[in-house]
């Protein structure tokens, strides 16, 4: 094996040809997969990891064919088994880079009890959940974020399912990091996958992606051009969360919820705005701003949830090290020869 | 002190049966008889026998607890049939347990305990005692619960901590019977209550007293009993459960291999101590995530398996079934990984705490498309240890997911086990891809086994993808071609089936040829044995060859067939294996025998089946 002296070096003169795969991408033209993969294909170089290290595992969906689309390590696992085939992974070497590409079928619906326990656990992986509200790959079933009432194949009178709130869920299962981007935001996706690549920890991205064959245009309240700077808030750490074509809307705590006002009109200024704190510890504001989504407020994206924890595989680690130190048992043979014995 | 007149009879072999409510630490009184017997150089086998609830209502024959030992100067191969003696420490373990005594064999039994409550609670209309029931037994009637109270009373002890110490009474009586040292259990006593030497002086008294009153009261007409060192191969020897044995042959293969263990897991009886035992283990770099369901215990396997490690996953019939989907993906994938399955009583949630080998078909075939996986199967709990080493070494070496089989039985009996030398056991070479190889490709494979190289992340100059898609030949891509997906199939079976020519040969017990040949597998290989010994006393011309390597069969199997008149297959389900021998040699004719019961075999029912069958024109 490769000793690490040169690591650094190596590191430097990583770029996007680095990871492109000679795999021909097959999702449909205009789906929102190709945009995504771009900014993970620029967002990888500048890392800090040797390319050997980065490993890229999913499950099952139209977002698993990922691994395919680029050139490191990569797992196309079965359904909904993305979260322990890269626990695994993780554990067994900590020194691995290790992204998993899921959908909501595969990671809120099959793969929900996996989803909620490598959050808990938080093991340091990054999850990329591609969230169209729609199930692709076996042509238009609604999904667990399938907003209640909509039509589908399977729900011809439209659902009368309670859709999964992605970022409620996953601080509810005590996940450290949760993001949002939107597929349409290049820059934002760039800068999500940057912090959730940083982050130590089991970080998760929620990227309202568009399925231009079976729910085009599912997040257009928010990402089309003519109402995208009123239904999106941009959030920022230690920054009033101001949103807004003119920038002069916000969002302020009353009661016990939240409630979009404008600066200026009655009394409020900015210093009555919400300051963004990503890295508070308690829940409850992180899952309000992660529930919030039009008409009644801007949905927001970037850092939303952003606190350090130990992780599953450092104790995993410390445990393992403080045992060998203490245990009598060094080899095999000591721990045949171990407890009670007799000879003959 | 009186010298009394002690008539010490030799025995070649005991059975004895501890047998209370789940509380009444019948296990602990099990173990510390078969540590006294380790100590004088017996062989052994134990069995515990306990309910599915922890703790059933106390006084009912649902909630009894047992532990049996088998132990004797021969090869103990068994935790035996019937027992010679039965401790029954109030009326439910005797009602549970009558059946299984031998005709004259002896009771013991608490008579405080048989109260008319007790009795009612038990299910008996008279008092067993008092009736004629017992006629056909010896039976010692023992006040044991009123005799552990007056042998402590004078050191101020609260009563409950007393009476939990009953067992011990009991176990000092079986020790007088049986001539063993009461320092074995002395030496417990100080390292479990160290921090309490009250009770260690309590412990020590009440299983004096029991021997005491053994002795005193003539226990069995004066006479008491000596079982003569068994004659075992020189060496280091130890008692060792089939899950810890199970577990340790993991561990060994893991430091052989030189890769770190890996065990996915979730608890299941009978398996639950697999994981608790390699959790234990951790100095020797041993990973164990208890994950959060069967499927993530082997995905989770799988993705360590991926990325370097020796991986495990450890279950029973019911987790089995849940593995199904991954095992194929660990087929498609051709990684390394060993499928411990302790077998229980099926279907569904069937009979949890007992035993069968009826997973043998859903190991073979229980998945979805041609998904060939070697299936071994360890037969006594001692050969756990050498059978998952086996598992590994295919595992590890011909790429390639592999079933281990072991039951309940196997799984919590436990069995004198000779320690072996790590030196000594075989070296574990899996085919790891060299860093930055430029002949590297995902799915070139070893011209001899057919196995692919195993590229790890973190390797320079390896990168590539797998996954549960078809994948192009040699090269790994993703690939519907229809002529290349036969291909791939046939390449996968025929690896598998290449192992034979890595395995031990089928051996036969008895003469090469004959009239009857047993053809057994996994955990019935004791009684098997005692059978073919049986028959073979009884002149008859029967030979004995029990399987190990359930797929591939070992290559010989067809020739050793070839050379008897008959074949019997004897199995705990309804017919598996020999489903299985029927589909692979046509040419011969199989006769079955199937027990269907959580219950073992006995060797008689086994003779007068073999008898019967020979008998047949």
């Amino acid at each position: 094996m490769a000793t690490d002296t040169t690591n650094t070096i190596e590191i430097a003169k990583l770029t996007r040809e680095d990871f492109v795969s000679d795999q021909m991408v097959k999702w449909c033209p205009g789906c929102g997969d190709h945009a995504i993969l771009s900014s993970f294909l620029k967002v990888l170089p500048e890392l800090g990891v040797k390319k050997e290290d980065v490993v890229v595992v999913s499950g099952i969906g139209c977002s698993s064919r990922f691994p395919y689309y680029v050139k490191s390590y990569g797992f196309h696992g079965i359904h909904g088994r993305a979260a322990p085939l890269a626990t695994g992974i993780k554990i067994t070497n900590p020194k691995l880079n290790v992204w998993m590409i899921t959908g909501d079928g595969d990671s809120l619906a099959i793969g929900g009890n996996h989803f909620i326990h490598v959050l808990r656990r938080n093991i340091d992986i990054n999850i990329m959940l591609f969230n169209n509200r729609i199930y692709g790959l076996t042509k238009g079933q609604y999904s667990p974020t399938t907003p209640t009432g909509k039509i589908t194949k399977t729900s011809p009178q439209g659902t009368f399912e309670h859709p999964f709130s992605v970022g409620e869920l996953a601080i509810g299962a005590q996940g450290t990091f949760f993001a949002r981007a939107v597929d349409t935001n290049p820059k934002m996706m760039q800068a999500v996958m940057t912090e959730a690549g940083k982050h130590k920890g089991t970080s998760l991205i929620e990227i309202l992606q568009n399925c231009v064959i079976f729910y085009n245009k599912v997040h257009n309240d928010i990402t089309s051009r003519e109402t995208k700077e009123d239904n999106q808030l941009h959030l920022k750490h230690g920054e009033p969360m101001i949103f807004g074509k003119e920038m002069n809307k916000g969002i302020v705590f009353r009661g016990t919820k939240l409630e979009v006002v404008k600066i200026g009109e009655n009394g409020i200024t900015e210093k009555d705005i919400l300051v963004h704190d990503e890295k508070q510890w308690e829940t409850g504001i992180h899952v309000l701003l992660a529930n919030m989504s039009p008409p009644e407020f801007p949905a927001a994206l970037g850092v939303i949830r952003s606190v350090s924890d130990f992780t599953y595989e450092t104790k995993m680690e410390e445990v393992i090290e403080a045992e060998k130190k203490t245990s009598p048992i060094k080899t095999m043979d000591d721990l045949l020869n171990s407890g009670k014995t007799w000879d003959i | 002190m009186t010298t009394k007149q002690q008539k010490v009879v030799e025995l070649e072999n005991v059975v004895v049966r501890f047998a209370g409510d789940s509380g009444d630490g019948m296990q602990l009184t099990g173990a510390l008889f078969s540590d006294a017997a380790a100590i004088a150089g017996n062989d052994f086998a134990t069995f515990p026998d306990y309910p599915s609830e922890i703790r059933a209502p106390q006084g009912t024959v649902s909630g009894v607890s047992g532990f049996q030992i088998h132990f004797g100067h021969k090869e103990i191969f068994t935790s035996g049939d019937l027992a010679d003696v039965l401790v029954a420490m109030n009326p439910a373990p005797l009602k549970k347990n009558l059946i299984w005594v031998k005709e004259g064999g002896t009771i013991i039994v608490d008579t405080d305990t048989f109260t008319d409550k007790s009795l009612i609670k038990a299910g008996y209309e008279i008092n067993p005692l008092d009736d004629k029931s017992l006629n056909d037994y010896n039976v010692i009637k023992a006040p044991i619960s009123s005799l552990t109270k007056t042998s402590v009373e004078d050191m101020g002890l609260d009563n409950k901590i007393v009476m939990k110490s009953r067992n011990m009474f009991a176990l000092g009586i079986m020790f007088f019977i049986f001539n063993r040292k009461l320092e074995t259990a002395d030496e417990y006593f100080e390292q479990k209550f160290a921090k309490n030497p009250l009770v260690v002086e309590s412990n020590k008294k009440i299983l004096r007293a029991g021997f005491n009153f053994a002795e005193t009261i003539e226990a069995l007409n004066s006479i008491t009993y000596k079982v003569e060192p068994a004659a075992l191969e020189k060496g280091k020897y130890r008692n060792i459960t089939g899950n810890t044995a199970t577990a340790w042959g993991l561990l060994a293969a893991a430091e052989k291999s030189g890769r770190k263990l890996f065990l996915g897991s979730y608890p299941i009886t009978p398996a639950t101590e697999i994981l608790q035992e390699l959790s234990k283990q951790k100095s020797l770099d041993a990973k164990v995530l208890q994950a959060e369901d069967e499927i993530a215990g082997i995905v989770s396997s799988i993705g360590a398996s991926f990325a370097g490690a020796f991986a495990v996953t450890s279950t029973s019939g019911p987790g089995l079934s849940l593995k199904s989907e991954a095992i194929g993906l660990a087929v498609m994938t051709e990684l390394p990984i060993v499928i411990v399955d302790v077998q229980r009583a099926g279907p569904s949630t069937g009979l949890p705490t007992k035993s069968e080998q009826s997973d043998l078909m859903q190991a073979l075939y229980g998945r979805n498309g041609e998904a060939p996986a070697v299936v071994i199967a360890a037969s006594s709990s001692s050969n756990c240890f050498y059978y998952a080493f086996e598992a590994a070494k295919i595992a590890l070496e011909h790429m390639t997911p592999v079933i281990l089989l072991t039951d309940g039985y196997l799984a919590n009996g436990s069995e004198v086990f000779k320690i072996p030398k790590m030196a000594s056991m075989p070296s574990i070479n899996p085919p790891l891809a060299e860093a930055n190889d430029p002949d590297y490709f995902p799915y070139k494979r070893d011209p001899e086994k057919l196995n692919r190289s195993w590229a790890v992340p973190g390797t320079p100059g390896l990168r590539h993808r797998i996954g549960g898609l078809e994948k192009e030949n040699i090269y790994g891509n993703v690939s519907h071609d229809p002529e290349n997906h036969q291909l791939m199939c046939e390449l996968r079976a025929e690896k598998v089936n290449r192992v034979a020519d890595y395995i031990k040969p089928l051996e036969v017990r008895g003469d090469d040829s004959g009239d009857l040949l047993i053809a057994s597998w996994g955990g019935t290989y004791g009684v098997m044995i005692e059978a073919y010994k049986e028959m073979q006393e009884q002149g008859k011309k029967v030979s004995l060859a029990h399987f190990h390597n359930i797929h591939p069969l070992p290559r010989n199997t067809e020739e050793v067939f070839s050379r008897f008149k008959k074949i019997i297959v004897p199995e705990l389900n309804l017919g598996q294996f020999v489903q299985h021998l029927r589909m692979n040699f046509q040419e011969f004719r199989f006769e079955q025998y199937n027990k269907i019961q959580g219950l073992p075999f006995m060797v008689k029912e086994l003779v007068n089946k073999f008898n019967q069958i020979l008998e047949e024109e």
